[in-house]
């Protein structure tokens, strides 16, 4: 279970004005429905200016429905959220093109986009926030899509410092920027139930085994390292992501969203962390936390394979982030 | 196509019946057969065995065979498109990869190359790409990448209103009845993969070999790039060969395997206490049994995938589709799929052995 409401000095910390705001990126896992319900719960009180809601890996997932993340989100709107609506990262069926004319045509809430789909629904009518899966790398995409109505944009995870620098150095963008930077990376989608296939069932009879692992499953390599995680039809970086130490860097180039994206232990506690890095408190930051990951990464960042952990020249330590060779 | 929306509830499973009725005007114009071209010699292949379109791409990053020794040069393009288009064949531009930050105008450069080469069409992922090629050649004919990851038709609807295209290639991940789906709703021509290597992630949504190597499909155009693979040998296990990934070890092979290329999806990885494919066997995509019904439900191209395989596999594999596609073409109520065809294409396939991956639903 995740670690319980702020200390007041935190909630206190929260009504400060900071350069750049926190999001909270949509529940990528399958948990139970009161697990849900209790987390976002807590989440009113944190210091996340923008909450993505909804289910974005698996139609078949249905412990909440619309009606729920709608009652969710108006909750979290009482309480000063700014609440976006993502979208599937898949879309095959005419039901799932159902939800998704729900979600686009929910006419209170943002929402994210995640596939052409649902900027199909969403351009020239509403504002929108061009998710990661859109692939925008280069300027030249970013303006088409601010040009359809994206008010945001979230970067693709592949992306580098040094490349959001270039796409960002034009000062008239006029959007907003946001950048995956704490959790494991989403790093494929497919068709394929991998959790599914693992247990020996077809996705159309699945028994809903993803309940089973509120953080995914671990995939390693034949040598015991930790390797990717399956979370049903996504596969997710084992490492966890982490941008801390990043983020006065993004401040100063322009991010404006920085996004935490959510697990089952102690993201109230990564929050609180990631909230003080953007008031400029290295000493909330320098400090390993006790709850931190095993093995975070930062490679993308660095422009170097996602998996390694760079320190702040962009260096690789040798001993660590590659295994040596027997 | 007129089927109203609201007459659609859970049209899956009828949305074939209507097109195949619907579509069958269109019948006279058979399904094209779409050749992977990664040489000149093999693009000769593709077009003395019967291909319809060939598929090609520069040698660089603006597209996702960009493999050493791959692709064409200013000559080899210039001859390559001459030699198509004496013969009758289509050239085709693959351009399906996403414009990177610092560098997004080779591949505006690109698309002024293969106008000015004269190709037929260009296959293109990136929206922002998308729109420079519309605007700035409006005759040019544009089809949607595989890449693109549009798995439903509103997707594709969207392409096409912005920028007319004429064609998109599905992502392998839709199942028969989805493709059905999504035909029944669209102007839009549908390419298919029949043969080749199978995708098990959607197209365009795959970071795995970046994750391990720096390089994927959507930044540099390839996946498990070789100059990323090492293999090593157990001094303490005899006969037993790793294969790995930069700092990734994708598998182990025992004395008694065929060690197969490390592509990151392909290899046996622990999950608990079970080594096996986690993600996909090592196998090709063969839809040769389904033709006919792509055939009714309005399929308009077949593209076989392999720029990156040899110009015997192209020449091979372009002559058993072209007999198929004749035969199907032809008398489809009679249409069956010949021993001779699928013993060849085993020959060739990943593993020596074939799927018809999502297009049937248990795969999934």
């Amino acid at each position: 279970m995740h670690a319980g409401r702020l200390s007041p000095d935190v909630e206190m910390m929260a009504a400060r004005t900071t350069p750049v705001h926190l999001s909270l990126g949509s529940l990528l896992y399958y948990w139970p429905r009161d697990k849900v319900l209790a987390f976002y719960e807590e989440v009113e009180t944190w210091p996340v200016d923008s909450v993505y809601l909804g289910e974005t890996v698996c139609s078949k997932r249905f412990e909440l429905r619309m009606a729920d993340w709608l009652q969710i989100a108006k909750r979290l709107s009482d309480r000063g959220k700014q609440v976006v609506l993502s979208t599937c990262e898949l879309i095959e069926s005419e039901s799932d093109l159902r939800t998704l004319r729900k979600i686009t045509g929910n006419g209170e809430f943002l929402v994210e986009a995640n596939d052409l789909g649902a900027v199909h629904l969403l351009a020239g009518k509403t504002p929108f926030v061009a998710g990661p899966y859109l692939n925008i790398y280069s300027r030249m995409s970013l303006e088409f899509y601010r040009g359809l109505g994206a008010s945001r944009w979230v970067m693709p995870i592949e992306l580098s410092e040094a490349g959001l620098r270039e796409v960002l150095r034009d000062a008239d963008l006029n959007m907003e920027t946001e950048v995956f930077s704490y959790g494991r990376l989403p790093l494929a989608v497919s068709a394929r139930c991998f959790t599914a296939r693992y247990n020996n069932l077809s996705k159309d009879d699945c028994g809903f085994r993803c309940l089973e692992h509120p953080d995914g499953l671990t995939v390693s390599t034949q040598d015991d390292e930790a390797f990717l995680v399956m979370n049903g039809l996504q596969t997710q970086s084992a490492r966890v992501y982490n941008l801390i130490d990043e983020v006065a860097g993004m401040i100063a180039m322009g991010v404006s969203h920085v996004r935490i994206s959510p697990q089952s232990a102690h993201t109230a506690d990564v929050v609180a962390q990631f909230h003080a890095a953007t008031l400029g408190d290295a000493e909330a930051t320098a400090k390993p936390a006790p709850w931190a990951p095993e093995i975070a990464c930062n490679g993308y960042w660095y422009a170097r394979p996602g998996l390694e952990q760079a320190n702040a020249a962009g260096n690789i330590p040798a001993s660590h982030g590659r295994k040596s060779s027997t | 196509m007129t089927l109203s929306l609201e007459s659609m509830t859970d049209a899956e499973t009828s949305a074939q019946e209507h097109c195949g009725t619907d579509n069958r005007k269109d019948r006279a114009e058979r399904m094209k057969l779409v050749c992977p071209a990664g040489s000149l010699p093999a693009l000769t292949a593709a077009v003395d065995n019967g291909a319809d379109d060939v598929y090609m791409g520069i040698r660089d990053e603006t597209n996702a065979r960009n493999f050493a020794g791959l692709n064409f040069d200013e000559k080899s393009m210039r001859d390559g498109i001459r030699y198509a288009h004496t013969h009758g064949v289509r050239v085709l531009m693959a351009l399906n990869t996403f414009p990177q930050p610092t560098t997004w105008q080779k591949w505006q450069r690109a698309v002024d190359i293969a106008v000015d080469y004269g190709v037929d069409a260009i296959i293109v992922a990136d929206m922002g790409l998308m729109n420079y090629a519309a605007n700035k050649y409006p005759q040019l004919r544009l089809h949607l990448s595989v890449q693109g990851s549009a798995t439903n038709y509103e997707a594709i609807n969207f392409v096409h209103e912005r920028f007319g295209i004429t064609r998109a290639v599905l992502p392998r991940v839709l199942s028969i009845q989805q493709i059905a789906q999504v035909i029944a709703h669209t102007p839009v021509e549908i390419e298919a993969f029949g043969f080749g290597s199978l995708s098990i992630m959607v197209e365009g949504r795959c970071a795995l070999s970046s994750y391990a190597t720096g390089e994927s499909p959507n930044t540099h155009g390839g996946c498990s790039p070789a100059k990323a693979v090492r293999w090593e040998k157990k001094a303490d296990a005899p006969g037993v060969l790793d294969s790995h990934l930069g700092a990734v070890l994708i598998d182990r092979f025992s004395a008694d395997e065929r060690p197969g290329y490390p592509t990151l999806c392909r290899g046996r990885f622990k999950v608990n206490d079970d080594i096996y494919y986690a993600f996909e066997e090592p196998t090709s995509l063969n839809t040769l049994e389904l033709l006919p019904k792509l055939q009714d439900m309005g399929v308009k191209a077949i593209k076989i995938e392999g720029r990156q395989r040899s110009p015997s596999y192209v020449a091979l594999v372009t002559r058993v589709w072209r007999e198929a596609l004749n035969d199907c073409s032809s008398r489809p109520e009679a249409y069956q799929v010949r021993p001779a065809w699928q013993t060849a294409l085993s020959r060739v396939a990943e593993g020596n052995q074939c799927t018809l991956g999502a297009y049937h639903r248990t795969w999934k």
